[in-house]
């Protein structure tokens, strides 16, 4: 046995990580000890600050970052090889953050349900009993969806990070547990709510379970869990390729899994429906960025060698996802189900990215990368995404949200504001010029096309065709309907919503006409550290 | 810089009308619309007859993918410039008591999304860098959609959905090409979009004609062209005249612009390839556009119609490549547009006077309003190309062209002039002559306004029948150069 060597930690490098974490932990004591009229202004500075902090901590290192070894990467491998601070890293880390101040403003938003958030009041209360009508009565709401979701983001930042197997397993858990309990946490329609939690935390623990047999395979393959370790063993064929084969099939069901790529898909509508809108937008958006970085860093660090064998599979995987996506999208009458559908699509379109893998002597000098058009793509459909949800926590009627896409009829006239903005972020999904997802769509199709990824590229086209349709349907009904019965009304929000609206839509908007500075970003980040 | 403000003008013009008060916002977008008719104007004066591309101004925009903000006129587009910025005050000022009767934002919006409109189409026609024009060619839809869904009779709400649908559809498999252009020229070097760059590249001809059947699906849709022109009598039903005229005169110009700047101009050899499968299509859109004209009862549905068949006729001059076809072809998308946008505004006056659109149940018209009558023949027998006005010239130029192609071609392309004299004649002997209709109320004939608009429609037509000199003066260095192009000189046929 070697001796146990204490790592040593880069304090610098990982204070974004570590500010997350230690507010999270702040907020569970701040819940512990906190008079509850003041946990929700506690918790809400708390988080918003400590995210803050950590965006500002995320520019602090990615000005700081040097070369690594002398590779093309940039960055340091902190906590003994374990995380990986590199560019995507920090690129992915950025994103995360941007969206989780998105997120808690959602969260904390109290104007459009009479002065209460979308939480219950009291979660384990059974619905229909006097102790959730007290709970209501009393105006009681949730604020442990704070640090829950503060853990959530310190999965989502680790996740992508991590460099070796077990590192992201710990990252995949940590970002899966509170995702499943907030999901159980609406206020209103519970049962709805609670049975998406139970079916997303059964499913994700079995997905769970795939990974970690992948992650045992593949240590039987390489005989090392570090991902530099698995490529040198890929590289010079060492073991068995039957254990290499079947470890990267069952790591990437965990991985498809948590993405919502068909066939793994099942989840997603039930979850982003039930689940309070908050909490979907939060984790439709942050979830799809933290895990496609970890889908990224999986298979183009440790096993790019062994491309030939995976991207075969990411080309079904991909085309499925695109085609069942958009052809069930159609059939939805439920916006939320139907932004779930389409999620599903748009995973179809990044995985059209990643499989773009190209070796660097392939590239021509100047043209875009996979990572780097994967990267757009995760931001502008992480903005779009988290926009759009909070536009549909707007519509609403006596019954809570009114998410049944027949009742937005008349939208249009209703408030002219509120449907041309989910109008726009309908067309920045369906891929329109000048939108954001535009830019997303052409960069991730470039790169495929590239690859030689044809028949990919030909079915995205198609599946886009389908997907357009059903946004502009959407449009349609909200334009051109006439109103049943009395209409959705619109609620008011505070400022919270409305700045995630608005940021969302301005960087839709921006994205679209000038998405330079974001594609360069991208490119400066970088390659991943080997 | 006289593009980008003329591209700018109505760009904000539109946002402007869009926050003016209700009262100001036609005004203001007439004005606006008026500017940039002066801009346009002033850019045609800039221009030198000799040729190449002209106004050029080029940025970088997204460098990261060697996308270009470019953009030139050579005789084509400076045509296109100045077909639009004539057509959209005419439309406007058609539309000025119509659009406020109508629920969706009234008169503000129709005059906001029709100066957006402008705004993309004039960016379409002067892009010299293929992203750029892609951009602009699909943000034309969003205008467009509210302005059918928005404005003009029951059920217009799916018949914007259903051009929606179909120009989308045409624009994703433009968009594949578009990247393939990108990865072939990626592949050589230098990846950019540029069409001056993209012009220097050698593509293996397989790729050029997989390239080709994409922009080439675009651009049928988009013109339209049998068998993807379903979406073309829907939409004309049931949009307003007005919409119409910006859809059919000036947006569907898009298609046969794109195949002569991009089918031909970048993919000469898959062109040619394809010729035989063109020229068929554009026969049987000729001959069926007529055809399927003659059958129908609503005006609005009939006049759609024949523009199939006469986008029929640009595509067939485009593909016979001869410059007396190429000629021809240009010369007619410029008649077309006067001529169709000139047929569509009588049109919608005559509806709105008897309040139906159906043939049916008109009749007698020319007692009671001989101006309007008078108008709408010349319409019609423009669009049956009678001598003396300018469509007889660009039509007899590629039934020409045809017959030099082949004698079959030439001849089934013929038989369309006797099929139009028959839809035009017929739809007005059958709505301006006869009887008038039972109990109804005589119809008042054209008022002043109204005679202002299509006076100068009809003095274009007039003008150019007898004296078209200067569109061929301008149109003549395009087609010699994009014949070239394809490595057919100005004198020898295709061999």
């Amino acid at each position: 046995m070697t001796e146990f060597v204490k790592p040593s930690i880069d304090y610098f490098e990982l204070w974004p990580l570590l500010v997350v974490f230690g507010v999270a932990c702040l907020g569970v004591v701040v819940e512990a000890f906190a008079p509850r009229r003041l946990r929700y202004v506690a918790q809400v500075g708390l988080a918003l600050t400590g995210l803050v902090v950590a965006l500002v901590g995320v520019v602090l290192v990615a000005r700081d970052v040097t070369t690594y070894e002398d590779g093309a990467a940039r960055g340091i491998l902190a906590v003994g090889g374990t995380i990986a601070v590199d560019g995507p890293s920090l690129f992915i880390w950025g994103l995360v953050l941007a969206l989780a101040i998105g997120g808690v403003l959602l969260f904390a938003e109290r104007h459009l349900d009479g002065g209460v958030s979308a939480f219950a009041g009291q979660a384990a209360a059974v619905p229909g009993t006097d102790a959730e009508t007290a709970a209501l009565v009393a105006n009681r709401e949730h604020t442990e969806v704070y640090p829950l979701m503060m853990f959530a983001v310190f999965g989502m930042m680790l996740f992508p990070a991590a460099n070796d197997l077990l590192t992201m397993f710990v990252g995949l858990e940590v970002l899966s547990l509170p995702l499943y309990l907030l999901s159980g946490l609406a206020r209103r329609r519970r049962l709805l709510s609670q049975e998406a939690a139970l079916k997303y935390f059964l499913l994700g623990a079995f997905s769970s379970g795939f990974f970690l047999y992948g992650a045992a395979l593949l240590y039987g393959y390489a005989g090392s869990l570090d991902f530099a370790a698995i490529n040198e063993a890929v590289r010079n064929d060492v073991g068995s390729p039957a254990l290499l084969l079947i470890g990267t099939g069952l790591l990437s069901v965990g991985l498809l899994f948590k993405v919502g790529a068909v066939p793994f898909q099942a989840w997603t509508p039930d979850v982003y429906q039930g689940a309070p809108t908050p909490v979907t937008a939060f984790m439709a958006a942050g979830t799809k960025v933290a895990a496609f970085g970890a889908i990224m860093r999986l298979f183009y660090v440790a096993l790019g060698a062994d491309r030939w064998s995976w991207q075969p599979m990411l080309w079904i995987v991909a085309i499925l996802s695109m085609f069942v996506g958009a052809a069930l999208a159609i059939t939805q009458s439920d916006i939320k189900r139907l932004l779930a559908y389409s999620s599903v699509a748009h995973t179809g379109f990044i995985l059209t990215g990643v499989l773009g893998l190209q070796a660097s002597d392939q590239l021509a000098i100047g043209e875009i990368t996979s990572l780097q058009a994967v990267l757009f793509y995760l931001t502008t459909y992480g903005f779009a995404t988290i926009g759009a949800f909070a536009v549909v926590s707007l519509v609403r009627d006596a019954g809570g949200e009114t998410t049944a896409i027949d009742r937005w009829a008349g939208l249009g006239k209703e408030s002219p504001v509120v449907a041309a903005v989910f109008a726009f972020f309908l067309l920045a999904m369906a891929g329109i010029p000048l939108t954001s997802g535009f830019v997303g769509k052409l960069a991730v199709f470039s790169v495929a096309l590239a690859a030689g990824a044809w028949p990919v590229v030909v079915a995205a086209v198609i599946a886009s065709i389908i997907a357009a349709f059903l946004y502009i349907r959407v449009i349609k009904v909200m334009y051109f309907d006439e109103p049943v019965g009395d209409g959705p009304s619109v609620a008011y929000p505070s400022v919270l919503t409305a700045t995630t609206i608005a940021v969302g839509a301005a960087v839709t908007l921006v994205l679209g006409i000038v998405p330079g500075p974001v594609l360069d970003l991208a490119a400066v980040a970088g390659e991943f550290i080997r | 810089m006289i593009l980008t403000i003329l591209i700018l003008l109505p760009l904000v013009g539109a946002v402007v009308t869009a926050f003016v008060p209700g009262a100001l916002a036609r005004v203001v977008g007439l004005g606006f619309a008026g500017a940039t008719l002066v801009a346009g104007i002033v850019a045609a004066t800039q221009y030198d007859v000799g040729g190449g591309m002209q106004l050029t101004e080029t940025h970088v925009w997204i460098e990261a993918m060697g996308v270009h903000y470019a953009l030139g006129v050579d005789g084509l587009g400076l045509l296109m410039v100045l077909l639009t910025v004539v057509l959209v005050p005419i439309v406007l000022l058609a539309g000025w008591r119509e659009s406020e009767a109508e629920g969706n934002g009234g008169a503000k919006a129709f005059f906001a999304w029709t100066l957006a409109l402008e705004a993309m189409s004039l960016a379409v026609f002067t892009a010299t860098d293929v992203l750029l024009f892609y951009v602009v060619f699909e943000a034309t839809l969003i205008p467009a959609y509210f302005l059918i869904g928005g404005f003009g009779r029951e059920g217009r709400g799916r018949a914007a959905t259903k051009f929606l649908i179909y120009q989308l559809a045409g624009g994703l498999i433009m968009l594949a090409s578009v990247i393939g252009l990108y990865v072939v020229s990626s592949n050589q070097g230098n990846p950019s979009f540029l069409l001056t760059d993209l012009a220097a590249i050698d593509i293996d001809p397989i790729t050029q004609r997989w390239l080709f059947v994409g922009f080439f699906i675009a651009f049928a849709i988009k013109a339209p062209m049998f068998p993807v022109h379903t979406w073309l009598a829907d939409t004309t039903e049931k949009a307003t005249p007005g919409t119409s005229v910006l859809l059919v005169c000036i947006l569907d110009k898009i298609g046969t612009f794109g195949m002569l700047r991009f089918c031909l101009g970048l993919l000469p050899d898959a062109s040619q390839w394809a010729t035989p499968v063109v020229v068929v299509l554009a026969l049987i859109s000729i001959i069926y556009g007529a055809l399927v004209a003659i059958g129908q009862d609503d005006v609005l549905r009939l006049i759609g119609l024949t523009s199939l068949s006469h986008f029929g006729f640009i595509v067939l001059g485009i593909f016979v490549f001869s410059p007396t076809g190429g000629t021809g072809a240009i010369l007619y998308m410029v008649n077309h547009g006067i001529a169709t946008a000139l047929m569509f505004l009588v049109a919608g006056f005559l509806i709105q006077r008897t309040g139906t659109a159906s043939i049916r149940e008109m009749g007698g018209v020319e007692k009671t309003a001989p101006v309007l009558a008078g108008f709408f023949l010349v319409a019609g027998l423009a669009a049956c190309g009678l001598p003396g006005l300018s469509p007889f010239v660009s039509e007899l130029m590629v039934i020409v062209a045809a017959f030099d192609h082949h004698w079959l071609v030439g001849s089934v392309a013929v038989l369309a002039i006797v099929l139009a004299a028959f839809y035009a004649l017929w739809m007005y002997q059958r709505t301006m002559t006869g009887p008038g209709r039972e109990g109804a109320a005589p119809v008042a004939d054209l008022d002043r306004r109204e005679v202002g608009i299509l006076a100068p429609l009809l003095l274009a037509l007039v003008l150019f029948g007898f004296y078209p000199m200067p569109l061929l003066d301008v149109i003549n260095p395009v087609v010699h150069d994009t014949l070239t192009g394809v490595g057919i000189g100005q004198e020898g046929g295709p061999q």
